[in-house]
């Protein structure tokens, strides 16, 4: 069989004829196996759901309960046989609950990896390489221009900006699942004990994470209601990025604009953005960790989706590894 | 140099004058001597290093990574330093020096390297770096920083530093070299002033403040001479036992980009005035005319017979040794006058007093001047002395009204800190085209003279009529029917090139907001282009 007859994009997603299901489908399919709960990767509506419990449990904290006809949780590193196909979750270090998806029939194993990163995250479990013929690899961050630097000297800076300028609230703009809670716990981690406060839409999944044993400390509602502005002076505030833009900043003391992205690498993207502070702390692989896990899982052969796909495809030409673009459609190529 | 690395980017997205002063001045406290006072000439320009072109980055750079992965990345970044501080491959650790050069020894190796082995000497430092590290590197070899700091600011922010007054540092400035040891040792208090060595040096220069309401009805006629507020650009020439220099007002030496008026500086003392373009005894050229000649390190003998400079004389500071600032202004001025008589001609002339018998007089003085280059007249104080700074009381400025045009939002920005969730900035534009096929034509920008409450109103207006967003920016309704009309006061119109308008206006800002007024009868196109004539 050849690969391209075990795994193919489809309009819906990235299909598996034999076993008849898709990888994070980015529409309502039959059956769907998830990587994890981004809401570009998981979407609601499925017909029968395979991920691993955080993963089904944050789709549940997301959706609702009746996120799905019905679901099934993987067992990391446990094998599955989907009508003759095999099939199993391997963690991918991306965010809690996060996977990649190895799917083999006869001879032939193709790992999925969904998102991933290499570096250390004290949220989620580690990005385990895993050996295949053919590696799905992401993109996000596939240019040699984005190098991340260790996350605690990123978050360092922040502490450092907050005794330069105490009379400033930092708006630490982080997205709401998996990036938020490793700021906070990396900030915690550096040592800051004071209370952090995070907007409402962070709420649930820090409970979650909490839960699941991720202890993020003293975490309080940016709310000023009772207070005033100059409570948040020299606070960290921690909310969407969206929510930064909007009217609901304005209740902040002179507000320093700090971004936790892979993006903030690159300065005009940090200008254009209005981020004063940025913090180059990303989910996903930088240049380095894309090359160095293709060379790892020993594939012969590298499929990229979503992101800058030529660089990858044209290194792994470079190095004698047959590459190619897959193009799915759905999903963020400015996923952070 | 990652401590410089690390201010020159936070400097370059901090918008606010104060967030980047306590950025130097932290900076100037944490960092020793002689990489602080390397950073400062750095910032301000007084730092000469041999330049490395950017062809030669790129073949140094694509010899090292793949031409083409190279040029993915060029794309996308779309900046040259900052692609090669990213892609540039770390050695091997074995070639890996065991930590990053300092500012001082980067800056020590390039001014030591030659034209033929500079390119080898860079590609070291680039070795030896971190990714913040090799994009200022870069940035010290091609030259500019471009990171919104003035040498004003940067001598603010040793003014701060050293709690003295600005223009302390600026009289010393020029005297110093680079890395400046004796002026961080004075600052620190840990050494006395460093004395003034060099000849022809800088003096700060004495400003005026504006009347406000009721500032004239306290004040007497016959206590002021009236002169004319010349609108060129106010400088200082001082030429010294054979050291000509001419400064702007804050210090800068600019005397590179008026070779034709510094060749005629054959005196002895320091002058006071307004630098104009033209031939003083017959037209005086516009600030466009002018501004041909600003901001040019060097200047082509076509533009220079074209846009002749010459000086325009308002006070004399010292004659040979004799120094006048004590002296009241109704001494100075006759002394002045002997002065400039004895100049060449073509080159400087005096700047006339303007007598006038009450303040009603002067009002209509200023309302109406008699030259398109005058924008208002000067009081001084026939008592008062040259005093350095901004003095409440001796020295006013009354400038004319300014022009307004009514114009129409076409698109905001978000601002930066604390407006950062307000659309402040505002693109506004004029009518053009014929008539029943009229659009706008973009015609400047402001992001002041409104209220927090108009903010707060515009801001709304912003969010409820938005057709299209990029990034920070968007486009806001605005037709003939619908749109919100801003009166936007300025003080002139330059020609240019590089606007569709082809006018750029001088300091725009909002005067008023005129939600009364419907779109299509806002200001066309052809009203601007009548004031440029």
């Amino acid at each position: 069989m050849r690969a391209s007859d075990l795994l193919h994009p489809r309009p819906e997603g990235l299909y598996c004829p034999p076993g008849d299901f898709f990888i994070d489908p980015t529409r309502p399919v039959e059956r769907a196996l998830i990587t994890h709960g981004h809401s570009d990767h998981a979407r609601s509506g499925h017909g029968t759901v395979l991920a691993t419990q955080q993963t089904l449990e944050i789709m549940a904290l997301r959706y609702g309960a009746d996120f799905a006809g019905s679901s099934q949780a993987a067992v990391l590193g446990e094998t599955q046989t989907i009508k003759g196909v095999s099939v199993t979750f391997h963690p991918a270090g991306h965010v809690l609950g996060s996977a990649q998806i190895a799917v083999e029939h006869g001879k032939t194993r193709i790992v999925a990896s969904g998102d991933y990163k290499r570096q250390a995250d004290a949220t989620c479990a580690a990005f385990v390489p895993v050996e295949c013929d053919v590696f799905i690899t992401e993109a996000t961050f596939g240019l040699p221009v984005f190098r991340h630097p260790p996350d605690t000297e990123e978050i360092a800076k922040l502490l450092a900006s907050l005794q330069q300028f105490p009379g400033r609230a930092h708006l630490v703009g982080a997205y709401a699942l998996g990036k938020a809670q490793r700021v906070i716990r990396l900030i915690r981690d550096a040592g800051y004990e004071k209370p952090i406060f995070i907007h409402g839409a962070l709420a649930k999944l820090c409970d979650y994470y909490e839960s699941q044993g991720i202890a993020l400390g003293d975490l309080r509602p940016a709310t000023v209601e009772g207070g005033s502005k100059g409570d948040f002076a020299g606070a960290i505030v921690v909310g969407p990025p969206s929510a930064f833009a909007d009217r609901w900043a304005r209740r902040f003391p002179d507000p320093m604009s700090c971004f936790a992205s892979g993006w903030m690498r690159i300065r005009q993207r940090a200008k254009q953005g209005g981020v004063e502070l940025p913090l180059i702390i990303s989910d996903h692989g930088d240049w380095d960790e894309l090359i160095r896990t293709i060379s790892e899982t020993g594939a012969s052969e590298v499929w990229a989706t979503h992101g800058r796909e030529e660089a990858l495809v044209r290194w792994c030409e470079l190095q004698g590894i047959a590459a190619r673009p897959l193009h799915l459609v759905g999903y963020e190529d400015e996923g952070d | 140099m990652r401590r410089f690395a690390n201010l020159l980017d936070r400097l370059v997205l901090t918008p606010a004058r104060n967030g980047k002063l306590t950025l130097l001045v932290d900076y100037f406290r944490s960092v020793e001597d002689p990489d602080r006072g390397l950073a400062l000439a750095a910032i301000t320009g007084d730092l000469s290093i041999a330049a490395i072109k950017p062809a030669m980055l790129r073949t140094l750079v694509t010899e090292r990574i793949d031409p083409v992965l190279f040029g993915y990345s060029y794309d996308y970044v779309g900046d040259l330093a900052e692609t090669v501080s990213l892609v540039w491959p770390e050695p091997g650790p074995e070639r890996r020096a065991n930590r990053v050069p300092t500012l001082g020894e980067v800056v020590a190796k390039l001014q030591a390297a030659s034209r033929s082995d500079g390119p080898t000497v860079l590609s070291a430092l680039l070795d030896s770096a971190d990714i913040e590290s090799r994009y200022a590197i870069i940035k010290l070899v091609t030259g500019g920083l471009r990171i919104g700091v003035s040498a004003r600011l940067a001598k603010q922010a040793l003014a701060e530093f050293g709690q003295v007054d600005v223009a302390e540092i600026e009289e010393l400035w020029h005297g110093l070299m680079p890395p400046y040891e004796t002026l961080f040792a004075w600052l620190e208090g840990k050494a006395d002033k460093p004395e003034r060595t060099a000849k022809a040096m800088f003096r700060p220069v004495m400003l005026s403040t504006p009347v406000g309401d009721g500032d004239l009805e306290k004040l007497d006629p016959v206590d002021f001479a009236a002169e004319w507020k010349w609108d060129g650009i106010r400088v200082q020439a001082v030429s010294e036992g054979g050291v000509r220099r001419l400064y702007s007002r804050t210090g800068d030496d600019v005397s590179g980009a008026f070779p034709d008026l510094v060749d005629a500086m054959d005196f002895d003392g320091a002058l006071d005035g307004e630098l104009l373009v033209g031939n003083p005894a017959e037209a005086t050229g516009t600030f466009s005319d002018l501004q041909q000649r600003l901001n040019r390190k060097t200047v082509s003998p076509k533009i220079r017979d074209q846009f002749p400079a010459f000086m325009r004389c308002y006070d004399v500071l010292t004659i040979g040794e004799e120094d006048m600032r004590a002296l009241p202004f109704v001494e100075r001025r006759p002394r002045l006058e002997a002065f400039v008589g004895t100049l060449e001609p073509t080159r400087f002339d005096l700047s006339p007093l303007a007598p006038f018998a009450d303040w009603g007089a002067l009002d209509e003085m200023r309302k109406n001047p008699p030259h398109p280059v005058i924008e208002g007249v000067m009081l001084k104080r026939l008592d008062s002395p040259y005093l350095a700074g901004r003095p409440r009381g001796p020295w006013f400025k009354w400038k004319r009204d300014p022009h307004t045009v009514d114009a129409v939002l076409m698109y905001a920005q978000r601002g930066h800190g604390k407006r950062s969730s307000f659309y402040s900035d505002y693109t506004f534009g004029v009518w053009t085209g014929p008539e029943g096929a009229e659009e706008l034509v973009p015609v400047g920008k402001a992001y002041f003279g409104f209220t927090d409450e108009e903010l707060k109103q515009i801001d709304k207006y912003v969010r409820d009529n938005t057709i299209e967003r990029f990034g920070p920016v968007r486009s806001v309704r605005a037709d003939r029917k619908q749109g919100l009309v801003l009166e936007v006061a300025f003080e002139g119109l330059n020609r240019s090139t590089r606007h569709k308008s082809g006018v750029a206006m001088r300091f725009p800002r909002i005067s008023r907001l005129r939600w009364d007024k419907p779109p299509n009868e806002a200001d066309r196109i052809e009203t601007l282009q009548a004031l440029l004539d």
